[in-house]
């Protein structure tokens, strides 16, 4: 009786390891539940992080089953039982100690080496051809600064498939991290110092990302979308934020009013979109993210709503309910005005 | 030196006067370490709350329980509360009771200092929590005005610029009164057992738990000054608007995150030494056999102090340190993983061959260990800097840390209370309620904890108070949530079980057959501890070779003994460091803000004038 139980415990820390491994292999299998996770990397420099993360989980995994499964057989083993002797008084074996403490050197030293050789390998450099892109991490939203393609935009950052990137990362105010798990690790955005990322996107596809170090009232408010593109929808996608915006459609009564509401000076001023927001032609601000081409954007308010009638219309309506301590303020707007504003900026495409 | 007080009548019995004034100037290091039991207990259940509240706000994405400004404050008090008012003065308590028993001497180095850093302990909690209901003292149009930056309060997040409320004022003046109550305790016990152990207990004749509190006092009085600079730095940017944090006037934020962590480190040690020394002490007890390889496990304890001190920046790699400082600090981290492991197989040693009874105490030390494997395997995974380049600041790490900090040193100090429980009062827990409260807890903590592994590497970051529905992480959080429920179901077993034991039968000088010294004298002990000081020949000298008999002490005293006499002046100077903190609090208004101040220096002085100059007869 006491042997079989004590057979059956034998057997459960592999069955410990076994349910600690299949969730990891079942979501391996899986794509799209997944945008942010760090397990399906898409860019050579998040697949050397995932092959050295998944070589050091299977150590972990050996050290785990072994040690737990002493640990667990010698709590039934040596349980008080009604007439067992008096346990021996040992007081230590120098040989055994001496064997455990080399026994995770050991394995330590094999987790370094890969660790080492990674951290080199991933240093930030990139090659001279690579897409430059200056990241600036703003409460709460993200501006990109392509500085050889002359375009800058916020929170969707678009790439192309297959070609190296060099991003440059720093701050406009506090201390945020870029993150974007299936591309890349975090790198950490601080005022007056530029830190640097290198990778290259292999698959095409929308990933989810997010600032990752807090950075006040709606640092969870703070997303990102990194588009990989085909070469080709990567050039039409830069042509198109390059080119000139177009015209206001003067026949579309709806988009003329949003215009002038956008341009409207407003009391107190700082009410005022153009006050914050550059819009080319319009406007010049920079306190908030530069608007030219914000309708070919698939979302707004730093990720958090789509960027569809009504999600405009909810981020115009309360900044604040959607983004809580967001610089923009509630603006007394009508819901004639908020209509308007939204076609406007979906025509800024 | 104030041991050398009055004369004292003793015999046998209660000699300790009772009533509330005899505990405000208590000086009996087992009084206040019960006055810190129970006052970092009534913070551990605030921080409970505080993390309830924070699982069910997360318990669904979109989730509006809180707003994300409360949020903000209550993952800070969270962390704040846990380590400073909960873990920290919990260990000290049993420092304060257990310490000056295990190395036979009648109280600490310096009772009055003890009773000062207690008062200044309780205070300053007091202080820092007084934040969530002062918002209307402020004019901020909020009730609470909590610390809001994290518990690592990052520059330059926490400038006047970006944080201009009191919240943070509340975090940096709070910190600092609970620094000096640290430091005067840390002080204090080296000179206890450097210099109070009883005759015959030489250094590696110390009981494991007082030697790992003993590593744990150096790291507090060589840490604390760290982060009181970074703290001062922080105070002068906020209040006279230096800018050591300000970088458009050339400060730096890194430096902050340098003089935190240089600190934070070592902490994290502060926190598990004296949860690994009460392990150390509860399972050979229950193995009846002694602790495999004392000697390797006290130097390991060291040298997981010392290189304790070199890792510091492996919280910092995603600020981009540069190869070779990333691979400096991996390997040095790694190397921390060897003395632990060690431990770890000592410990499974010690219970191989013996006679295990599982009462509740043993029951927390063996979860002690099953976690804590958990949490330093995880450790050795971000200890690799591209891994953690994606591991940092999300759940993995929560995951991590809170397996070696409730699985591992909060586990620990519950096996402390049910194995020091009739040493304090006199009668065990009970037992079937205590084994329930386990089996609750330990479901509970890894059912919170363990999904958390899988949210952080699907990409959930730290710090948010609301997530994306489309990020598959509402399963993983919904049952983090229901795990936080059932923790604090145990929690609230226990509490009950501390209250249906009021009554129990007396347990004895000895209730475990222990070895080490605070069980040769009574349960409770008398206020002079043992009625003379025991002679110490071995390593375990309850447990003689041959036999487990004690080591004969006699009934009554001999002759007289000198103890310690009560003082008020202790709790007048802690009274008065906490006024010029609440000056420092309003300095918007520079009048009350300075006479304030003063008033709080001049009692600080009058008093520990008073102090000095006390006479030894009460």
């Amino acid at each position: 009786m006491a042997r079989a139980f004590l057979r059956r415990f034998r057997v459960s820390p592999w069955i410990v390891g076994l349910a600690l491994v299949t969730p990891l292999v079942l979501m391996a299998c899986s794509g799209d539940p997944y945008p942010q996770s760090t397990l399906h990397p898409t860019s050579d420099t998040s697949e050397a992080i995932d092959a050295l993360y998944r070589n050091i989980f299977w150590w972990a995994v050996f050290v785990f089953v072994v040690v737990q499964s002493a640990l667990v057989y010698t709590i039934i083993r040596f349980r008080s039982r009604p007439g067992a002797p008096e346990a021996r008084q040992i007081h230590g074996n120098t040989i055994v100690e001496i064997a455990w403490t080399l026994a995770p050197a050991a394995i330590l030293v094999a987790i370094a080496v890969p660790t080492i050789r990674t951290i080199f390998k991933l240093k930030g450099d990139a090659p001279a051809d690579a897409v430059q892109v200056e990241v600036v991490g703003h409460q709460w939203w993200w501006e990109y600064r392509y500085p050889q393609l002359g375009i800058v935009t916020a929170n969707e950052l678009h790439l192309p498939q297959g070609r190296p990137v060099a991003l440059s990362i720093s701050s406009a105010d506090v201390i945020h991290s870029f993150w974007a798990p299936k591309l890349s690790g975090k790198r950490d955005a601080m005022p007056g110092r530029t830190t640097h990322l290198a990778f290259t996107p292999d698959s095409v596809g929308t990933f989810h990302g997010q600032c990752a170090e807090f950075c006040g009232a709606s640092h969870a408010n703070m997303r990102l979308r990194v588009m990989v593109e085909a070469p080709a929808d990567f050039d039409t996608w830069v042509a198109r934020q390059t080119a000139a915006p177009v015209a206001v459609d003067s026949s579309d009564a709806l988009v003329l009013a949003g215009e002038a509401a956008f341009k409207k000076i407003r009391d107190p001023a700082a009410h005022s979109c153009i006050i914050c927001h550059t819009m080319a032609g319009v406007s010049g601000g920079i306190a908030g993210p530069n608007l030219t081409h914000v309708g070919s954007r698939t979302t707004i308010a730093g990720g958090t709503l789509p960027s569809d009638s009504a999600g405009i219309a909810q981020w115009l309506r309360n900044p604040m309910a959607e983004k809580p301590g967001s610089l923009m303020p509630t603006i007394d707007l009508t819901d004639d005005e908020i209509a308007a504003l939204v076609a406007y900026l979906q025509s800024r495409k | 030196m104030a041991t050398t007080a009055m004369p004292h009548s003793t015999t046998a019995g209660p000699t300790a006067p009772t009533g509330l004034w005899s505990w405000i100037t208590t000086t009996d290091h087992k009084r206040i370490g019960v006055m810190y039991g129970v006052t970092a207990f009534v913070f551990f259940l605030i921080g409970g709350l505080e993390a309830l509240i924070i699982r069910l706000q997360l318990g669904a994405p979109g989730n509006s329980i809180v707003s994300a400004e409360h949020y903000n404050q209550l993952f800070t008090m969270h962390g704040t509360t846990m380590v400073f008012l909960a873990i920290m003065p919990l260990s000290a308590a049993f420092f304060n009771f257990v310490i000056p028993l295990q190395i036979g001497a009648r109280d600490v180095a310096f009772p009055r200092l003890n009773a000062f850093s207690y008062w200044v302990f309780l205070l300053g909690g007091l202080f820092m929590n007084a934040s969530f209901l002062a918002g209307p003292l402020f004019g901020t149009g909020t009730l609470s005005v909590a610390p809001d930056a994290g518990w690592f309060g990052y520059a330059n997040l926490t400038s006047p610029q970006f944080s201009p409320g009191p919240n943070i004022d509340f975090w940096v003046l709070g910190l600092q009164i609970l620094g000096i109550a640290s430091l005067a305790a840390g002080f204090n016990f080296i000179t206890t057992i450097i210099n109070l152990r009883a005759p015959g207990m030489r250094l590696m004749r110390m009981p494991v738990f007082t030697w790992m509190s003993f590593v744990t006092q150096f790291l507090i009085v060589t840490a604390f000054p760290v982060i009181t600079i970074g703290l001062v730095f922080l105070m002068f940017d906020r209040v006279f608007g230096t800018n050591f944090y300000r970088v458009s006037a050339g400060g730096d934020v890194l430096l902050w995150q340098h003089l935190f962590w240089l600190f934070g480190h070592p902490e994290v040690y502060i926190l598990i030494l004296p949860a690994m020394g009460i392990v150390s002490e509860v399972l050979p007890t229950f193995s009846r056999k002694p602790l495999f390889g004392y000697a390797v496990v006290v130097y390991s304890g060291v040298l997981i102090g010392v290189v304790g001190w070199g890792v510091w920046a492996h919280h910092m790699f995603a600020t981009g340190l540069g190869p070779i400082a990333d691979s400096v600090f991996s390997a040095s981290t790694m190397l921390i993983a060897v003395p632990t492991g060690v431990k770890i197989f000592n410990w499974i040693a010690t219970m191989w061959g013996g006679r295990l009874e599982f009462r509740p105490a043993m029951l927390f030390a063996i979860g002690f260990i099953a976690q804590f494997i958990i949490g330093g395997l995880s450790g050795v995974m971000h200890a690799s800097p591209p891994a953690d380049l994606q591991q940092t600041d999300t759940y993995f790490v929560v995951a991590h840390f809170h397996y070696v900090l409730v699985g591992g040193a909060v586990f620990g100090l519950f096996a402390g209370f049910y194995y020091w429980w009739p040493k304090v009062f006199g009668h065990t827990l009970r037992d079937g309620l205590g084994k329930l409260h386990f089996w609750l807890m330990f479901v509970g903590v890894n059912l919170t904890f363990f999904p958390m592994h899988f949210s952080g590497l699907l990409g959930m970051p730290r710090r948010i108070y609301t997530y994306g529905a489309d990020l598959g992480l509402n399963t993983f959080n919904l049952l983090s949530t229901a795990g936080a429920l059932l923790t604090g179901v145990a929690v609230l077993v226990f509490v009950i079980n501390m209250f249906l034991s009021r009554r129990g039968p007396p347990a004895g000088p000895n209730p475990w057959n222990a070895a080490t010294l605070e069980w040769a004298t009574d349960s409770p002990p008398p206020v002079y501890n043992f009625t003379v000081i025991p002679t110490v020949h071995d390593l375990l000298p309850l447990w003689r070779k041959g036999g487990m008999e004690p080591s004969p002490l006699p009934a009554t005293p001999p002759a007289p003994i000198h103890v310690p006499p009560g003082s008020v002046w202790p709790l007048c100077a802690a009274i008065g460091i906490i006024t010029m903190g609440v000056g420092a609090l309003m300095h918007h208004h520079l009048v009350p803000s300075l006479a304030t101040a003063l008033v709080g220096l001049a009692v600080l002085v009058v008093s520990i004038y008073q102090w000095a100059f006390e006479p030894f007869e009460v």
